[in-house]
């Protein structure tokens, strides 16, 4: 049995008087993918960000490492090496995609730089041909593609992708859900996702989780969310199998 | 404004009609406009009766103005515009070409045509002759794109809308005159004292504004600078108010020469040179534009070091920045006093300059001018801005040379007053041909082998 990377326990947030997450847990463990399903405001994109500390949990508490991140402030966080890629990917439009980059790596002041950004191309050729474009003027799934690359350019630990497939074409959604099991399977890469094409992230995933209402109510393997009749009903019927 | 595709040839004819037209309606709304503002006008006599001034000829003068440009408009100038669209679209963009040699060298060309500038001025206009031309043209210019150059850290890099930088140009003014006078401390030690001290009061800024953005974190740095100036009004003891310090002592060059006229080693006396101020005005020429290079270099250098991209970035996007790493507070706080640094130099050296200062000189009007001149040239471009303050500047001094509007305006006329409405309109006709300032698009800090940058008026701001 593998170790804890990240445990959310009994986490809270809210905006202002609104209740977003009432009570989450949810663990990941080092080197595994991990995925997140849920409908539209159910709270996805909260926990990704409370992670990040903005906001932060009223209660309950996120661990990293054994450590306890709730009250870190967001930069600190990312020093320990958790990367997200945003929803609505966040990148710096009048910056080129190159200096996007080079801003994801500003953790190490640009030591490690000459030798990621190549790893970023092979990954995302599409950005090597982009490199002195723009980032505002990239088409949406470029962007996409450079949020990611943004992301691990700060050679993370744990990497949350928010929506990565949101908007792109099927065969760049395949791509990039290619990229993150290569990732993983090459370079150990623990992530955890959010997704909305649930089949193609519960197939890829060792462990998820449903949430509904700002609570988890089904966890368990990928692939026996994918089994499950409920889960099935609700994010599968009907979408791509 | 609807038709301009129509063929000018065979409307020839209809087009000067049309204007002639239009000028006539020009002609008559502006009649409607002035009558009663220009017109008439309301004195009081001696006696303290208000009276009717009749003001027929000026009045004239101003429907003049508005038919024939209304006229001129209309029949010339949209037709030429028109035709030059034509010709730019006709003209296929060679992307490849290499930039010609000017294009290339075109900071070394300026900066050496700015050190030869009084030398010019000199030979040209004699020694007296060129004070006009190295302290009107020359150094009020050179203040102006220094204050542009350091508010443009704060507004232009880090995305911080300042409306309060005259501020610091007061505290680094205000640094110097007291400390010189009360200490005696001579320029040289001042100058970096007087920058720390202005960069002091730039985190004291930053610490409340850290949670602002854009139009309140505008109005709370406007009030701080209106704060320092009313505190400068009022705390008499210390800045004697609104008389101000007067006599504060001139710098010298490196405490070699001085030029205090009764100083053994003044200048003019040590080189043999006939007595004249002008020596002073052309060492503070190259003094300002010593500051002012300092401030592009650093600001050079700062764009491409870790500080200077997340200043951009955090421009660009807050929470990206923090979720990258970045701590926004330490960023923001630096932006600010770095900012703030260059505002004090800029300060010290303007009470050099005039030797005397008051709260007068640091009003609103002046922090509105360096962010009209820092948004004019295109929000973090140094040649743009440069080239911003020499138009805005240089164009309102030009205007005090204007005696000949007297001719047409009658006696009473004063160009100066006018500067204002010049900048007003200056600052309208700019936003309307280059919504992005003078150089809209960003360069980037890393540079590639190929350059194909697409060019910052097709990206959106915000996130895309
Ligand atoms: N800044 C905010 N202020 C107030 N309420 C918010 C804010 N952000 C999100 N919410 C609310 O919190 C709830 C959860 O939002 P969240 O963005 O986490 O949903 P999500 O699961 O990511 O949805 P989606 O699949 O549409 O992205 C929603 O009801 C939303 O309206
Ligand atoms: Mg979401």
């Amino acid at each position: 049995m593998s170790d804890t990377l990240l445990s959310v326990q009994g986490v809270e947030t809210y905006y202002g008087n609104i209740r977003a997450l009432a009570g989450v847990d949810v663990e990941v463990k080092k080197g595994e993918i991990a995925c997140l399903i849920g409908a539209n405001g159910a709270g996805k994109s909260t926990l990704m960000m409370t992670i990040c500390g903005s906001p932060q949990a009223r209660t309950g508490s996120v661990i990293f490492e054994g450590r306890d991140i709730t009250r870190m402030p967001t930069h600190e966080i990312a020093r320990l090496r958790i990367a997200q890629s945003p929803e609505g990917r966040r990148i710096f439009p009048r910056m080129t995609v190159y200096e996007n980059l080079q801003m994801g790596a500003s953790l190490d002041n640009l030591k490690y730089f000459n030798e990621d950004v190549e790893k970023i191309y092979t990954l995302f050729p599409r950005l090597k041909e982009r490199q002195a474009q723009r980032g505002g003027t990239l088409s949406g799934g470029e962007q996409q593609m450079l949020s990611i690359g943004r992301a691990l350019m700060a050679r993370p630990k744990l990497l949350l992708l928010d929506e990565p497939s949101l908007g792109l074409a099927p065969l760049i959604v395949k791509q990039i859900f290619d990229a993150i099991k290569v990732l993983n399977q090459e370079q150990g890469l623990t992530v955890f996702l959010v997704e909305q094409n649930a089949f193609a992230a519960l197939k890829l995933s060792d462990r998820a989780y449903v949430m509904v209402n700002g609570k988890v109510t089904m966890r368990g393997t990928g692939k026996e969310l994918l089994a499950n009749p409920e889960v099935r009903a609700a994010y599968l019927e009907g979408g791509r199998h | 404004m609807a038709n301009i595709t129509t063929n000018p040839e065979s409307a020839g004819g209809s087009l000067t009609a049309r204007a002639l037209r239009e000028g006539f309606y020009a002609g008559i709304v502006s009649l409607g406009l002035f009558v009663l503002f220009v017109g008439l006008e309301t004195t009081q006599n001696i006696r303290n009766e208000l009276v009717l001034r009749q003001r027929w000829g000026l009045l004239l003068t101003f429907v003049l103005v508005a038919a024939v440009g209304r006229f001129l408009t209309v029949a010339y100038v949209r037709p030429w515009v028109a035709a030059r669209k034509a010709a730019a679209v006709a003209r296929v963009r060679d992307e490849s070409a290499p930039d010609s040699f000017f294009k290339r060298n075109f900071n070394a060309i300026a900066i050496v045509a700015l050190i030869l500038y009084p030398i010019l001025a000199m030979l040209i206009f004699g020694v007296q002759g060129s004070l006009k031309w190295v302290d009107n043209f020359g150094i009020q210019i050179l203040i102006y794109v220094m204050l542009a150059w350091g508010l443009n850290i704060v507004v232009g890099l880090a995305g911080l809308l300042d409306l309060g930088y005259v501020a610091f140009y007061a505290v680094g003014a205000y640094s110097y005159a007291l400390l010189s006078q009360h200490f005696g401390f001579s320029f040289w030690v001042l100058l970096p004292l007087a920058g720390i001290l202005a960069a002091f009061w730039g985190m004291i800024l930053g610490f409340p504004v850290l949670r602002l953005k854009g139009d309140y974190l505008a109005i709370v740095t406007l009030a701080f600078g209106e704060i320092i100036r009313l505190v400068l009004i009022n705390w008499t003891e210390v800045t004697r108010g609104t008389f101000g310090i007067s006599s504060i002592p001139k710098a010298s060059v490196f405490g070699i020469w001085s030029f205090d006229v009764g100083a053994a080693n003044n200048f003019a006396k040590v080189f043999g040179l006939p007595m004249s101020s002008a020596y002073y005005k052309v060492f503070l020429f190259y003094l300002i534009l010593a500051l002012a290079l300092l401030t592009a270099y650093v600001t050079i250098r700062l764009r491409r070091m870790p500080v200077g991209r997340a200043w951009e970035a955090l421009r660009e996007d807050e929470i990206a920045c923090r979720s990258l790493g970045i701590n926004t507070v330490t960023t923001k706080l630096t932006a600010f006093s770095i900012g703030a640094m260059f505002g004090g130099f800029a300060g010290s050296f303007f009470a050099v300059r005039q030797g005397f200062v008051s709260p007068e000189s640091f009003v609103f009007l002046e922090s509105a001018i360096i962010l009209s001149i820092v948004v004019l040239g295109g929000m973090g471009s140094l040649v743009g801005i440069a080239v911003a303050a020499a138009v805005m500047v240089g164009g309102t001094e030009l205007l005090r040379e204007m005696q000949f509007l007297k001719q047409i305006f009658g006696p009473d006329f004063t160009p100066e007053l006018y500067r204002m409405l010049i900048f007003g309109l200056a600052m309208v006709i700019v936003m309307v041909w280059k919504p992005r300032g003078f150089v809209g698009s960003r360069e980037p800090t890393a540079f590639l082998k190929e350059r194909k940058a697409v060019s910052g008026s097709f990206t959106k701001e915000g996130h895309g």
